[in-house]
């Protein structure tokens, strides 16, 4: 700890109240008591005064119009059904499953396609190098909301009317609807049996990965235990397929207007979710290329002195390092694509942000509609933000202790 | 002779090194191949829509129609090029707010300028912004008034930036000191409200300015939504800004601090003459990049209907006669954002490979 400030030559005979004031042990609590009171004082005239406002309006504070009807439609759901004549807390809950499922995507996607950018940007070919980078200037240097512009042009513009629709691959339409493209129909128990199943097969992909890291002895026994699950899983969910009459591929079909079944991605969700995915990757491919580089020359040399192939040298020394380097500014990174996924509401996409806002607009509960919002977000920032700090209380330079 | 023997060398080498680059392994030329080939059935089908189809005067609105599919709209551009650069500023002023443009550029270009330095470069800044501010309101120095609700375009989307991070940065130092402050109390505030705020998106911040900010007025007392959205967006800035000089303050050895105690310096003398010349000096890049992604999210006030550059170009698109051409409209719209951001984007790369050792990350969590 730094000595305090205050803790100057201070005779004992000269303590008035100014000598008190100096007193290392005074002066801090009144500062911190001043700044109470007029944190104080400034939030009891902000509750009052937007007290008496809501009173003038005629606006009941408090979260009670959450039980109230909606009354408004929304274009595209997840998981839960929804209707206008569903409340407004199902409202809010469809919109964050809404945020939840196209940030989850543009994550994941990019991720995939950033480590591919950032190490093409490393590729000796020069022309794969110099095309990641001006894909990562070009995609960083744009804001976000114009490229949601963009794609949603692309989508509703140059993409045919559904009568013309086109195929890239048989079954898959593109449109300016959106994408559609066949998916396995099942009923209820079905449903449930697929999903156990799939979530079998996870499983024993996690066990592949853990066992991959053991040591070579204990290695071959925990991945044969989990190639034998990972068969029995895929065998059962096969199994399942093949014989349940009642599980089809359900293909969609154009009649008159639009189509019908199979399932389809709406034009805000395809420009929402590619436009958040580009932008993303670019800014991952960044970290990773940053990352592999500050690993220093000599480790991959003594790699390679070693005897060790170019593939092991990345394996087991390069990216042990590096990842050190790009887990922390990447997390920050999802957080960025989840808070970014809000731009939703530009476009037209149900996102949370897009719902509670037509929810303030309908009722004109602002403050606790947004107080919603906030809180929403604040905890999933917050937990990644205190793995961060905590991680950052590691990093920073010793001898300077915040 | 010797000539012809000194090209034939330099073209082997250049010969050389395209293999080197291009053809090193299969691999490798199996991608340059298929690079080459994806270009070759992009590149002129692209170019001959945006150039040589293209509508480029503004009275071509029936040809662009005809166009589509075949060539890109940019009469479109070249009929609301004014509209897109001012707003709705009176047209006959058109040269106040081209005068604020150009000043703002010379203060960017200044402030790059290696010799012009602290004191100065505040006053300058100072200066200018006041100067910028006649100009734009006007009603002094014979100008005619103009109300805010009027100033629109690129004009507005520079001013929204440059007024933002100008109020934004200071309030950022004192809010990353206070974050390394002594007295609990003021440590947990700030660090309450820079987590907050960089926990949330930035539209719910302008939401609140927008739609909450008016109930916490006095009934009578009204700020306009130019402000209400400045507003926001310096409350904004200033919690990521402060991070990064917070970055910057703990990259300064403690021994600096300690040594200035030493000397017998008070809090306030030791951190403007020691700590902070040091701290921000580390800190610009970061900085640069911090900047780079505000000035792209001042473009969110779309959401709130405020007519910056991006939304004058969005706007129109909804004139019957330009409705349907979004794609050269967002085209357009990118170029405009890119020309500002990738100058300082090299800027910032350029500074980081002067000061930092190579690769090092930015831990800002800014894009």
């Amino acid at each position: 700890m730094r000595p305090r400030r205050g803790s100057t030559i201070l005779g004992a005979g000269q303590i008035g109240f100014a000598g008190r004031f100096r007193a290392p042990r005074l002066r801090p609590l009144v500062y911190q008591f001043v700044l109470a009171a007029a944190l104080g004082v400034v939030a009891w005239y902000l509750v009052s005064t937007a007290a008496q406002n809501l009173l003038d309006l005629g606006v009941a504070a408090g979260f009670g119009f959450l039980s109230r009807e909606a009354g408004f439609a929304i274009g595209e759901t997840t998981l839960l059904s929804y209707s206008a004549a569903d409340t407004y807390l199902r409202a809010i809950a469809v919109g964050f499953l809404n945020t939840l499922r196209v940030a989850t995507l543009a994550i994941l996607f990019a991720t995939l396609l950033g480590v591919a950018i950032g190490l093409a940007r490393l590729s000796a070919n020069w022309l794969l190098a110099k095309g990641a980078a001006g894909y990562v200037e070009l995609l960083r240097n744009v804001p976000l909301v114009v490229q949601l512009f963009f794609w949603y042009s692309v989508i509703t513009e140059i993409l045919p009317a559904p009568a013309d629709a086109m195929r890239p691959v048989p079954g898959v339409f593109l449109s300016n609807r959106g994408v559609v493209f066949p998916m396995l129909e099942l009923t209820a128990p079905d449903r449930w049996l697929f999903a156990l199943a799939a979530g079998v097969v996870v499983l024993a992909v996690l066990w592949i990965g853990r066992s991959l890291r053991l040591p070579e002895i204990a290695r071959r026994q925990s991945l044969a235990g989990a190639a034998t699950l990972a068969t029995a899983a895929g065998g059962a969910l096969l199994l399942l397929l093949a014989t349940r009459k009642s599980i089809k591929l359900d293909y969609p079909v154009f009649g008159g207007f639009d189509f019908a079944g199979g399932g389809s991605l709406s034009p805000e969700f395809t420009a929402l979710f590619l436009g958040l995915t580009l932008y993303t990757a670019a800014f991952i491919a960044e970290i990773v290329r940053a990352g592999i580089l500050s690993v220093d020359r000599g480790q991959f040399e003594a790699g390679y002195s070693l005897g060790l192939t170019e593939r092991q040298v990345m394996r087991f020394i390069v990216l042990p390092q590096a990842l050190r380097l790009i887990v922390p500014p990447v997390t920050s990174q999802y957080l960025n694509c989840t808070k970014n996924s809000s731009l939703a509401v530009a476009i037209g996409y149900p996102d949370l942000v897009s719902v509670a806002n037509t929810t303030i607009n309908q009722t004109g509960q602002a403050i606790e509609g947004l107080a919603i919002i906030m809180i929403v977000y604040l905890s999933i920032s917050l937990a990644i933000s205190a793995a961060m700090n905590a991680y950052n209380r590691r990093v920073v330079l010793r001898g300077n202790s915040r | 002779m010797k000539n012809g023997a000194n090209h034939a060398t330099r073209a082997k080498a250049v010969l050389r090194r395209l293999r080197l680059r291009l053809f090193s392994s299969w691999p490798s030329a199996i991608t340059t191949l298929t690079i080459l080939y994806l270009g070759w059935k992009t590149v002129p089908p692209l170019v001959n829509w945006a150039v040589v189809q293209a509508a480029w005067s503004p009275d071509q609105a029936a040809l662009c129609r005809q166009l589509i599919g075949r060539g890109a709209c940019w009469a479109f551009i070249a009929d609301k090029y004014r509209f897109i650069l001012f707003g709705t500023f009176p047209a006959d002023e058109h040269w106040r707010p081209a005068l604020v443009i150009a000043l703002l550029l010379g203060l960017y270009g200044i402030s790059i300028m290696r010799a012009v330095r602290w004191p100065l470069l505040g006053a300058l800044w100072l200066a200018g912004l006041s100067l910028i501010a006649a100009l734009m309101w006007g009603g002094v120095f014979g100008l005619s008034y103009v109300e805010n609700e009027r100033w629109g375009g690129l004009t507005l989307t520079l001013l929204l930036a440059t007024f933002g991070l100008a109020l934004a940065f200071p309030l950022a130092i004192l809010l990353a000191l206070a974050r390394r402050s002594e007295l609990p109390l003021v440590r947990w505030v700030t660090v309450a409200y820079i987590e907050v705020i960089r926990g949330v998106p930035l539209i719910s911040v302008l939401f609140m300015a927008s739609v909450m900010l008016p109930l916490f007025l006095p009934p009578g007392v009204s700020i306009d939504k130019l402000l209400r959205a400045q507003l926001a967006m310096i409350l904004f800035a200033a919690a990521y800004l402060a991070e990064v000089v917070r970055g910057g303050l703990q990259a300064v050895p403690a021994g600096q601090e300690e040594a200035a105690q030493a000397l017998g310096l008070g809090y306030w003398q030791r951190t403007y003459y020691v700590i902070l010349p040091q701290a921000l000096r580390i800190a610009i890049p970061p900085l640069v990049n911090t900047f780079i992604g505000f000035f792209k999210d001042t473009s969110l006030v779309v959401i709130i209907g405020l007519f910056d550059f991006l939304t004058t170009i969005k706007v129109s698109l909804s004139e019957p006669a330009w409705t349907g051409f979004g794609i050269e409209a967002y085209i357009f719209a990118a170029f405009g954002y890119f020309l500002f951001c990738y100058p300082m984007s090299r800027y910032s790369q350029r500074l980081e490979s002067r000061t930092a050792p190579a690769g090092r990350l930015d831990f800002s969590g800014v894009n």
